[in-house]
């Protein structure tokens, strides 16, 4: 209750401070919007069905593009921490990549697939695949041994033993990797989306900028908040919740 | 062993382990009658039925492992173990910590090749894990993303054997451990005590011939302890299965098993073999069990020194022992 109060409290003091700044004037409307003037704005782009088009289309890439960044980083990363010769050599160029912004990859994207969604994904890919298959590998070897052993004492080998017993073993140990790995891919397709036009919020967002719309810009950047915030609290909450009552874990501090 | 699976679901009989020769059968008054049987201190250095016609369930032929340490050099762990265990036998191994007993269960398993030597099941060369022997490990290795009953039904799950027959034969096991109303438990939501009977009904139910088990009852209470030796010597008695249970408690051992085999301390040789000729249904306080293990401690006590001192000494040049640790663990 107190903790609502305290919510309630500092986002009206925000909402206060954004309408107070709004209605002095110091700058220009157009540039500064009032708060019921993102409000409109976002009314209108779900009314004429703009941003119901531009989110389906976003998440749709975020899903294709995070989910191979999944599954290829959980292989990578499996082979990375199983095999020490890759360890060594390769272990040490992941993170050094992972210091590169996805977006760099771009103009080679545009070289290698042209201009078309396909360098999108591939841009979504490089900015969560690093942090997979990095989350993968510490995850593996965090993984207490025994239960590979128990694994492979009961039969489980090959992509059995993968499937049944290392995934599901690693998985509290990568969930927060494979939250970051979300994170990473979200922050990349907007990025990608505004560098070249073809639906999807970033270029929604492009386009309230040469409209010069602020209203429009500030009421997608919300959309963009909105939705990267809904994924990490159902999608990543739950799955650490889920594992927690199976494994016995106390929540992670 | 199929064949004895086809009977499930019947109520009474455990399917008994393969080639199970009827006069080791321990629910046959040789072992199990007080009536029959020998009851006093027991005799050192001879097996207890030496110059059997019959292949060895497990057979251990002049096994070494050795380890290079991180500083390099070669390290011996275990050094010519030969051991025959008959099949149905209960046999317990002894010895300090430190001195490979568990890493020799993961060899049988299959989880470690050794050096050199040859593990022997039936007269066949083990070349990995297999479900013929299952490990039950000190920590139990429980998988907690599963409930009991999934955990349970893991091994057969692996083997591809049909839905229906896992769900039976699951039910069943874990009534054998007493823990029917547990199925759709999380594992950690169990005691220590019921975790290990898990563990138990989980290997039983791939049907392994052989049991191997590591330290199974050592983070248990004494309370718990006790149940669960009373309760895994009738599932011997009743399956017939060969079982290799290792322990650093000698009275365990005798309480247990029909022979206890002594290793040394780094590298670990047998030192001697104790044919444990007491009745059965055994008690850990009986007198006869505490005077048997005398016996063995005696033995053992030189090992423990030894392992005592290397253990100070290497507080003075630390890592040796790290090492041994780390590579039984694999």
């Amino acid at each position: 209750m107190k903790r609502a109060a305290r919510y309630i409290i500092f986002y009206a003091a925000l909402f206060g401070l954004w309408t107070l700044l709004a209605e002095l004037k110091i700058w220009p409307p157009y540039l500064f919007p009032t708060p019921w003037g993102v409000g409109e704005a976002l009314y209108a782009g779900f009314q004429d069905h703009s941003y119901w088009i531009a989110m389906r289309v976003s998440m749709q890439r975020v899903v294709i593009g995070y989910g191979i960044s999944v599954v290829l980083g959980m292989i990578l990363g499996l082979g990375v921490a199983s095999n020490k010769f890759l360890e060594e050599t390769m272990g040490g160029l992941l993170v050094s990549l992972q210091s590169l912004p996805s977006i760099c990859w771009w103009p080679l994207a545009l070289l290698w697939f042209g201009l078309n969604q396909n360098a999108i994904l591939f841009v979504v890919i490089m900015g969560s695949l690093l942090s997979v298959t990095l989350a993968m590998e510490d995850g593996r070897k965090q993984m207490p041994k025994i239960f590979g052993q128990a694994g492979r004492n009961l039969g489980a080998k090959g992509f059995k033993l993968f499937w049944y017993v290392l995934l599901p073993a690693s998985l509290p140990f990568i969930v927060s990797g494979l939250k970051q790995g979300w994170a990473f891919a979200w922050r990349s397709l907007i990025t990608a989306e505004m560098l070249y036009l073809s639906l999807g919020l970033g270029q929604v967002l492009m386009m309230g900028r040469d409209l010069n719309d602020m209203s429009a810009v500030i009421a997608v950047m919300i959309l963009i908040i909105a939705i990267g915030y809904v994924v990490d609290g159902i999608v990543f909450k739950g799955m650490e919740r889920h594992l927690q009552n199976k494994w016995g874990l106390t929540p992670a501090t | 062993m199929s064949t004895n699976v086809q009977k499930f679901p019947s109520q009474f009989p455990i399917p008994a382990g393969p080639r199970l020769d009827p006069s080791l059968d321990p629910r046959f008054p040789t072992h199990s009658g007080a009536a029959g049987s020998k009851v006093g201190p027991v005799s050192i250095g001879r097996p207890a039925h030496n110059a059997s016609p019959e292949i060895s369930k497990v057979g251990l032929n002049e096994i070494c492992l050795s380890y290079r340490t991180q500083s390099g050099e070669r390290l011996l762990a275990l050094d010519n173990i030969n051991l025959q265990v008959r099949p149905g036998e209960f046999v317990c191994i002894v010895g300090p910590s430190g001195c490979g007993k568990s890493t020799l269960l993961h060899l049988i398993a299959g989880l470690q090749p050794q050096t050199s030597g040859q593990v022997l099941i039936d007269g066949n060369p083990v070349q990995g894990p297999g479900t013929d022997r299952i490990l039950i490990f000190q920590d139990h290795g429980l998988f907690p993303w599963l409930t009991v009953g999934q955990n349970v039904e893991f091994g057969m799950k692996m083997k591809g054997i049909p839905k229906a027959e896992r769900k039976e034969k699951t039910a069943y096991y874990l009534r054998l451990v007493h823990l029917a109303k547990f199925e759709k438990s999380y594992i950690h939501q169990l005691s220590g005590g019921m975790r290990q009977r898990v563990a138990i009904a989980r290997a039983l139910a791939t049907e392994p011939d052989v049991l191997l088990m590591d330290e199974p009852f050592a983070a248990l209470d004494a309370q718990t302890r006790d149940l669960l030796h009373d309760e895994l010597e009738r599932i011997w008695s009743e399956s017939g299965r060969t079982i290799i249970f290792v322990t650093h408690n000698v009275r365990e051992a005798v309480r247990l098993g029909d022979r206890v085999v002594l290793l040394t301390f780094r590298p670990g040789r047998v030192k001697s073999e104790f044919p444990v000729e007491l009745p059965r249904p055994r008690h850990l306080e009986d007198p006869t069990v505490a005077r048997a293990a005398r016996e063995i401690l005696d033995e053992l006590r030189d090992e423990i020194n030894r392992s005592l001192e290397a253990e100070y000494n290497e507080g003075v040049k630390p890592h040796v022992k790290t090492t041994v640790e780390e590579g039984s663990q694999l």
